[in-house]
């Protein structure tokens, strides 16, 4: 086995296990806030995607302008799906949100089919296709816009988390979300502002990856559920264990079509998700009883 | 008060019997396709053809004087439902013809059901057990994925390329490829090096083309639809493999080129039906005035261009009305007249149908093409 095989099986692991990462990321801020999976975040991926598209092609935006276009697009999207299908549920216990959320991601894809049909669509790369080599393993340009918008994000998260009033309210909401409100904290809105953050995120995410993996109506099933699987892998931490999950299982992925076989590549993140869930249910750098934010 | 109910009854009668009179002045074709789900990129073309072409055929007072009718449910490409609706199709509908299913597994799910009834089925699947050996009346229209299959390694041999690497989609057109390439390449005298697969919504498959790359094969044969040939052709450019790429029938449109662009395409060679490339046929071919027609009025129609499978929507249609045309309508008389349809000309090919072929293509449903700049070029 050379060694720039290996390199090549790395680089490419890393490259999609950010955009895991970013998505994952999507799916624990929503859990620490309100205690429940948004199964629709892989919808928001697929909005950002095709919401981008439509900006370029409809209202022929450049690139750099269609792309907050169809974030806040996106968000809205949130927004109206947390106001409508979230917050006034009688009963919010939590097995009913998952399973409205369920249902929202089915509605959303649903209405994104008749908008944009069944095709696939391609957006153009932020800064050309011409592959980069490192050692002998090549990336392309957009890999690179990967990494870099993953790691402003999880920076972007840090500072608002950490050093921002909303931002330290929502974690008191994940800490202790009776407590919270009683000291005057409005968990309700916290849950809102989790759902504009993580709509956007996902977002960004899906605009990030459309120019390499194109997108279409479909593409948040199987993203999501990777996305899901590294916020499991990370314990549901909205930091770096979730961006550590992410390219882990990137790397894991990638490594296990190239030296074992092509066939397990989805076997093999969902056995690490089972493990995890077997013998880690607090992730994989969690203590047992860890804060989750 | 008396009048109006005799008004009433007298309208419900009428309606009665409109219906009766035109009942017995339709033909209803019954038709199954995967408008959803997995494999609806075969069955959402497969519809629109089909509601265009019935369109038309009314438009010109339809078949022997008689007005066509379609019914066609979407069956979501799941092999029970097919059979449930292909069920209410012949005992509900009392249709006289099956067109569809979309899918290989659909079709084998629903053949014993119309072997029973008696109905004819024409599948729109390229599955080759669908027709092989032949069933008294199941018929299919796409050429077998051998024959595809066949013309890449016909040509691989005229290139002196002996060692394949395949990477196929593990969805059923992927590994009914899979299979097919195996024994003709055995048959043939080539090596299968690599034996890799990816998945239909996979968004990176530079990890099986690495491990390709450090085995160093002749050529890459890659089976699937989009968006995956898509993304592979992408990473073939990024990691710089010079190897020689054929992809599939299963991309023969321009909307693959567009995704994957015309860069990254450059020199990817594919077996195509001649509806993706009939601009560029002598004009004297027989196919061209068909291959003409439906595209335009597919694009007139529906704003896009028209494709291989819904060209075998169209093929399932010609079939039907040339049999009926010929012998009669009712189920009998159709099977008997599309298994003697001699020299047909069909949007996959020329079809002569015969009592062991219900298939009734051949190699030359085919030609080799080559993306040069953004779009197809035929290779000689």
């Amino acid at each position: 086995m050379q060694f720039d095989q290996i390199l090549q099986y790395v680089l490419s692991g890393f490259s999609t296990g950010a955009i895991y990462a970013l998505i994952g990321i999507g799916f624990s801020i929503i859990y620490n806030a309100t205690g429940i999976i948004n199964f629709a975040q892989g919808e928001f991926v697929m909005l950002g995607g095709l919401l981008t598209l439509s900006c370029l092609q409809i209202f022929n935006l450049p690139l750099w302008a269609a792309i907050p276009c169809a974030v806040s697009a996106s968000t809205v999207v949130g927004i109206l799906f947390e106001r409508l299908a979230i917050r006034p549920l009688r009963q919010p216990t939590p097995i009913n949100l998952v399973i409205i959320t369920i249902g929202g991601s089915i509605l959303i894809r649903g209405l994104a089919m008749l908008v944009w049909g069944k095709d696939t669509h391609s957006i153009p790369a932020f800064s050309g296709d011409a592959p980069i080599a490192i050692g002998g393993a090549t990336i392309l340009p957009q890999h690179l816009w990967i990494l870099a918008i993953t790691l402003i994000i999880i920076l972007a998260n840090k500072l608002y988390f950490y050093h921002t009033i909303s931002g330290k309210a929502m974690r008191a909401c994940a800490y202790n979300r009776r407590a919270a409100g009683l000291v005057g904290i409005d968990v309700r809105r916290m849950v809102l502002f989790s759902f504009i953050i993580s709509s956007a995120m996902g977002a960004v995410a899906g605009i990030i990856v459309a120019p390499l993996t194109m997108t279409a109506y479909d593409v948040g099933v199987m993203l999501g559920l990777k996305g899901f699987c590294a916020a499991i892998i990370g314990g549901m931490s909205s930091g770096i264990s979730t961006v550590i999950g992410g390219l882990i299982l990137g790397v894991l992925e990638s490594l296990g079509a190239g030296l074992i076989s092509s066939g397990y590549k989805d076997a093999i993140a969902f056995i690490i998700l089972l493990l995890i869930l077997f013998i880690r249910p607090q992730g994989l750098f969690g203590k047992a009883d860890s804060e989750r934010v | 008060m008396k009048k109006m109910s005799l008004l009433f009854s007298s309208f419900c009668l009428c309606l009665l019997f409109a219906n009766v009179a035109c009942a017995s002045g339709t033909i209803k074709i019954g038709a199954l396709f995967a408008v959803t789900g997995p494999a609806s990129f075969l069955g959402e073309p497969e519809k629109k053809t089909l509601e265009l072409l019935v369109k038309e055929a009314n438009g010109k007072g339809g078949i022997n004087g008689q007005k066509l009718e379609a019914v066609i449910y979407d069956t979501g490409g799941d092999a029970t439902k097919a059979v449930q609706l292909a069920t209410k199709l012949i005992k509900d509908d009392k249709v006289s013809v099956i067109i569809g299913p979309s899918t290989t597994g659909e079709s084998m799910a629903v053949i014993p059901v119309v072997e029973k009834e008696k109905i004819p089925l024409i599948s729109c699947a390229a599955g080759i057990k669908i027709t092989d050996p032949a069933k008294h009346w199941v018929f299919k229209t796409p050429a077998n994925d051998h024959v595809a299959a066949e013309k890449i390694l016909n040509y691989m041999a005229t290139k002196n390329q002996k060692s394949i690497a395949l990477l196929t989609v593990t969805d059923g057109f992927g590994a009914s490829g899979r299979e097919q390439i195996k024994v003709l390449a055995k048959q043939k005298g080539f090596t299968v090096v690599a034996d890799e697969v990816y998945g239909p919504k996979d968004t990176d498959m530079t990890a099986q083309l690495t491990k390709i790359r450090g085995i160093k094969p002749d050529a890459i044969i890659c089976w699937g639809t989009n968006p995956g040939p898509a993304v592979i052709t992408k990473n073939v450019k990024q990691l710089g493999l010079k190897t020689p790429l054929y992809m599939s029938h299963g991309v023969a449109s321009k909307k693959y080129i567009e995704l994957a662009g015309a860069d990254a395409a450059e020199g990817v060679m594919l077996p195509a039906g001649k509806l993706a490339i009939y601009d560029m046929l002598p004009k004297n071919d027989p196919q061209y005035k068909l291959l003409k027609s439906y595209d335009q009025s597919y694009k007139k129609a529906y704003g896009v261009e028209a494709s291989t499978f819904g060209g075998y929507a169209y093929d399932a249609f010609l079939l039907v009305t040339s049999a009926i045309k010929k012998s009669g309508a009712t189920p009998e008389l159709i099977r008997n007249g599309i298994e003697q349809s001699q020299k047909l000309v069909c949007i996959s090919g020329i079809c002569t149908m015969s009592g062991k072929d219900h298939n009734g293509l051949d190699l030359s449903a085919f030609e080799m093409v080559k993306v040069v700049k953004g779009d197809w070029a035929l290779l000689k």
